[in-house]
């Protein structure tokens, strides 16, 4: 089966997309303030998870830039900063605090590869879902046919056989199904994983994030067109039953209307997730502005209220893109019978 | 008193309020065929949550529209 090699090579590409994410906003009210908010949910070259005891709990990730004349370098982000925790140059390099992006001294163009917090996200669900889905895959290989599974591995059947039955058989037909069921299973469970790993205080933001969002509604768009039948060609480079004069207008439309679909796919799972954690630092931020304990009374139990409503739109926003994603391909695949 | 803001505040009020009739009048559909019909309450189910969520999608990519117009100010 080639499919499986696809998906690992899809993954990596997908890592590799992750240039630097762009900050979603600018925050410029006044030079001296920063916005921290928007600092808990952008993208950023290093991993702070937390500060005890101020002391800052950190991941140094590598910096890795490409200039015209200097060619590449690589080096941790840990050289931004000097003994005394100011900010420095190096190597010509330093680093924007405004808008989090690395420049150079002298004002040239600066080509950014860095491994930022988004990326490092993705990297660790990676690494979760591969290590459950191997080995649930190695449970199955060493348990005779007939038994049921128990336990976790019963959990993680019911979520391949729920996208399995219910998103990809239901939407892309029984003749295709088996082709694109691992695809959107990855899709599903990396969405699920992401934005419930969103969740936690000290993560990184993944599917919040518009450049992982329009990554993926880029590997929905290529699937779909790279298997979508003649037929489907046909409806929009000559829809049929339509006088030729109307073809200047009808095929722009058709066109367009190929990317509308993958642009709302990426806008909805953006604004979604990144809403849902905007309103939840801004609850818990209530608690700081106010600057008194007893404010907490009402905050956490209208915080508890959302975390328990952005669970669930994290499950729905996974379903329904992949929903989305189902029916795409299944429109595309479709023949004429 | 600032003209952007308060643009920025009716625009996310006028959008709550059409994603909320729209919504209701989907949920309202949805309950009516579903006592006309129970058997098929799970089709429509599902057909129901395709829809809200494609509404909901518009409302919310609108409010961070308006979120734009505010921080970016």
């Amino acid at each position: 089966m080639n499919t499986p090699r696809i998906h690992y090579i899809s993954l990596l590409i997908s890592l590799l997309a992750h240039t630097r994410g762009v900050p979603c906003c600018h925050a410029e009210n006044t030079p001296k303030e920063e916005n921290h908010l928007l600092e808990h949910v952008a993208d950023a070259p290093v991993w702070h998870f937390a500060t005890i005891n101020g002391k800052e709990l950190t991941i140094y990730l590598p910096i890795i830039v490409y200039k015209q004349e200097a060619g590449f370098a690589a080096f941790s982000s840990r050289k931004f900063w000097d003994a005394n925790h100011h900010p420095t140059s190096y190597q010509g390099f330093y680093l924007d605090h405004h808008t989090k992006k690395v420049k150079a001294l002298d004002g040239k163009r600066v080509y950014d590869f860095s491994f930022s917090k988004n990326a490092a996200g993705v990297l660790l669900s990676l690494l979760i879902l591969l290590v459950l889905f191997m080995s649930l895959a190695s449970y199955y290989r060493r348990r005779p046919i007939h038994k049921a599974p128990k336990g976790v591995w019963l959990l993680l059947t019911l979520l391949v056989c729920f996208v399995r039955d219910h998103i990809a058989k239901g939407n892309i037909g029984k003749k295709h199904y088996r082709r694109f069921t691992p695809y959107l299973l990855t899709l599903f469970c990396f969405i699920w994983l992401n934005n419930f790993l969103g969740l936690l205080p000290g993560a990184a933001n993944v599917t919040g994030n518009i450049s992982t969002t329009l990554v993926l509604a880029t590997f929905t768009f290529l699937v779909t067109h790279l298997n979508a039948s003649k037929a489907y060609w046909h409806h929009i480079i000559s829809p049929p039953d339509i006088p030729k004069w109307l073809y200047p207008i009808i095929i722009p439309t058709e066109i367009l209307g190929l990317f509308t679909k993958t642009i709302t796919l990426m806008m909805r799972l953006f604004a979604n997730i990144l809403a849902g954690h905007l309103v939840l630092l801004s609850i818990i931020t209530i608690i700081f502005i106010l600057k008194t304990i007893f404010a907490s009374i009402i905050v956490v139990p209208i915080g508890t209220f959302m975390i328990i409503l952005k669970l669930g739109v994290s499950f729905l926003q996974a379903y329904l893109f992949t929903l989305l994603s189902a029916l795409s391909i299944g429109g595309a695949v479709a023949s004429h019978e | 008193m600032d003209l952007t803001i308060l643009g920025a505040a009716i625009a996310a009020g006028i959008i709550t309020l059409a994603t909320a009739i729209g919504i209701g009048k989907i949920g309202s559909n949805a309950l009516q065929s579903i006592a006309r019909q129970p058997e098929a309450g799970d089709k429509i189910r599902n057909a129901m949550i395709l829809a809200c969520a494609l509404i909901e999608g518009i409302a919310i990519i609108c409010a961070i529209i308006c979120l734009l117009i505010v921080v970016t100010k």
